[in-house]
């Protein structure tokens, strides 16, 4: 069975809506970024408690055509693009407030 | 501006989205600047709940960019609790202090909260100077103090350095000093006339013999041949173009709810207390003729030989008496940059001087200097 993986939004980001678009600025560096409705979607459902998989059927299967697998493969790959600019946080385990993951912020 | 946010900023501006707004939360101060044009005392400002209240209302408008300012921001005992709200809002949070009042504690946890940068007004590198213009002693050294503590945490700082006659000659070393300290560095020579007409402090501004050595100095300007070339003439596209983000998608609120295009600009448009924001935003008419002014409407500038590259503030045209107007001290700028005096200034010298221009309506003070937060050592010429 293969692992599960959570994702949550950065305490540490600025976001708003724009039109279909979502800008995002990390607080470290000030760098401005805008995410893609399908982005946007995986952006705002990282609730640190669903995983990357029930996000990918429940909410981007049901918008987008494309297969399952397909969507979850871009799905991890765009988490981790996301995770490098300090946009989300990544875990094999549930994300809360007290998560090492979030304790790493702090520090 | 980065492309990105200037490509944002013209989607915000098609979508009819306020992307940046400043609120001061207070125009109380713990210094008493020499240049500053407010009136310090609290004439009701909002509470708590009522900025709150206000800043969800601000989120739901779609604005991003959120600066908040004063008088001194950490004058307020209910700061954090402000802040903290802002950020669940998922604000960029930019603020404007002079950072008195940071110590280790409160750097940590501007850090914590993600604030995106913070402002803070140096005036010289040398005390006497510095002192002498806060007319509080040991406030330079408060302040850099507070900018170590700001820094140690990672967190970005500019220093925002006015110009007037007082430290004219201590830019270099307020540069020096931020490059000391790890902060950017931004210059401005504008001094604003007091919000209820008294132009006297304008007496503090830079002169033009002043700004043109300024203009020159490659530190700041680059190329200084470029810097100070004469003008182009305005293209169709230029009389087409808005005279700046003012209301069109920034806008400003006073601590007393008051609605302005932008801090620059104190034209009453509502007030946050009686309609909400977003009422305002969209149904103000006093935004609408905002709004609807381009640079072919402008009296006398339309017709200048600096139309294309004018920093014309319409806030301080509005000081001067008419938002459709040149703004005088921009006039002397361009003048000051290129040898070329505007229409205005012409205007002026074929005329005898008139009777001192008042600022007509009468409305709550607003806060003092528009320092534009850009790249190392900038110098901001207008809006």
């Amino acid at each position: 069975m293969s692992r599960k993986l959570y994702v949550a939004r950065s305490p540490r980001i600025a976001a708003r809506k724009l039109g279909e678009e979502m800008l995002v600025m990390a607080a470290q560096g000030s760098t401005l970024f805008t995410l893609n409705p399908t982005a946007t979607i995986l952006w705002q459902a990282a609730d640190g408690a669903t995983p990357i998989e029930e996000i990918v059927e429940h909410r981007i299967c049901s918008e987008f055509e494309v297969t399952p697998e397909e969507a979850l493969r871009d799905a991890e790959a765009l988490a981790q693009d996301l995770a490098e600019h300090g946009i989300l946080l990544i875990s094999e385990e549930p994300i809360t407030p007290k998560s090492p993951v979030q304790e790493q912020l702090r520090q | 501006m980065s492309a990105l946010l200037q490509e944002m900023s013209n989607r915000a501006l098609r979508l009819g989205v306020p992307l940046s707004a400043q609120i001061d939360l207070t125009y109380r101060c713990n210094e008493q600047c020499v240049h500053c044009y407010l009136d310090h005392d609290d004439h009701g400002e909002m509470s708590t709940v009522e900025i709150k209240n206000l800043l969800s209302e601000m989120a739901e408008a779609g604005v991003f960019i959120l600066t908040l300012s004063g008088g001194e921001i950490f004058m307020r005992k209910d700061f954090f609790e402000i802040l903290e709200h802002a950020r669940a809002l998922t604000f960029c949070i930019k603020l404007k202090t002079n950072a008195v009042l940071v110590r280790e504690k409160q750097a940590a946890r501007l850090r914590d909260l993600g604030v995106e940068s913070i402002q803070v007004s140096i005036y010289s590198h040398r005390p006497e100077v510095h002192d002498a213009i806060t007319k509080v002693p040991g406030s330079l050294r408060r302040s850099v103090d507070a900018i170590r503590f700001l820094r140690s945490q990672g967190l970005k700082v500019v220093i925002a350095n006015v110009l007037m006659t007082g430290n004219m000659r201590d830019h270099h070393g307020v540069r020096a000093l931020a490059d000391e300290l790890g902060a950017r560095y931004t210059l401005d020579p504008t001094i604003t006339p007091m919000m209820d007409g008294d132009r006297s402090i304008l007496d503090l501004k830079a002169d033009v013999s002043e700004l043109r050595t300024l203009f020159r100095d490659e530190a700041y300007v680059g190329n200084a041949e470029e810097f100070c070339a004469p003008p182009p003439a305005p293209s169709e596209e230029v009389m087409d173009s808005l005279p700046c983000s003012a209301g069109h998608t920034g806008c400003y609120v006073s601590p007393y709810g008051e609605f302005y295009p932008c801090v620059a600009f104190p034209l009453s448009c509502g007030n946050v207390r009686q309609q909400s924001f977003i009422d305002i935003w969209r149904n103000s008419d006093q935004l609408k003729e905002v709004r609807s002014i381009r640079l072919r409407d402008l009296s006398g500038c339309s017709q200048c030989a600096h139309g294309a590259t004018c920093t014309r503030c319409p806030g301080m045209a509005f000081l001067e008496g008419n938002m459709r107007g040149p703004s005088t001290s921009d006039c002397e700028k361009s003048f000051a940059r290129t040898g070329i005096p505007s229409k205005n200034l012409l205007a002026k010298k074929e005329k005898p001087a008139s009777a001192r221009l008042v600022q007509i309506q009468l409305v709550p003070t607003i806060t003092g200097i528009r320092l534009s937060g850009m790249s190392n050592a900038v110098i901001t010429l207008g809006a």
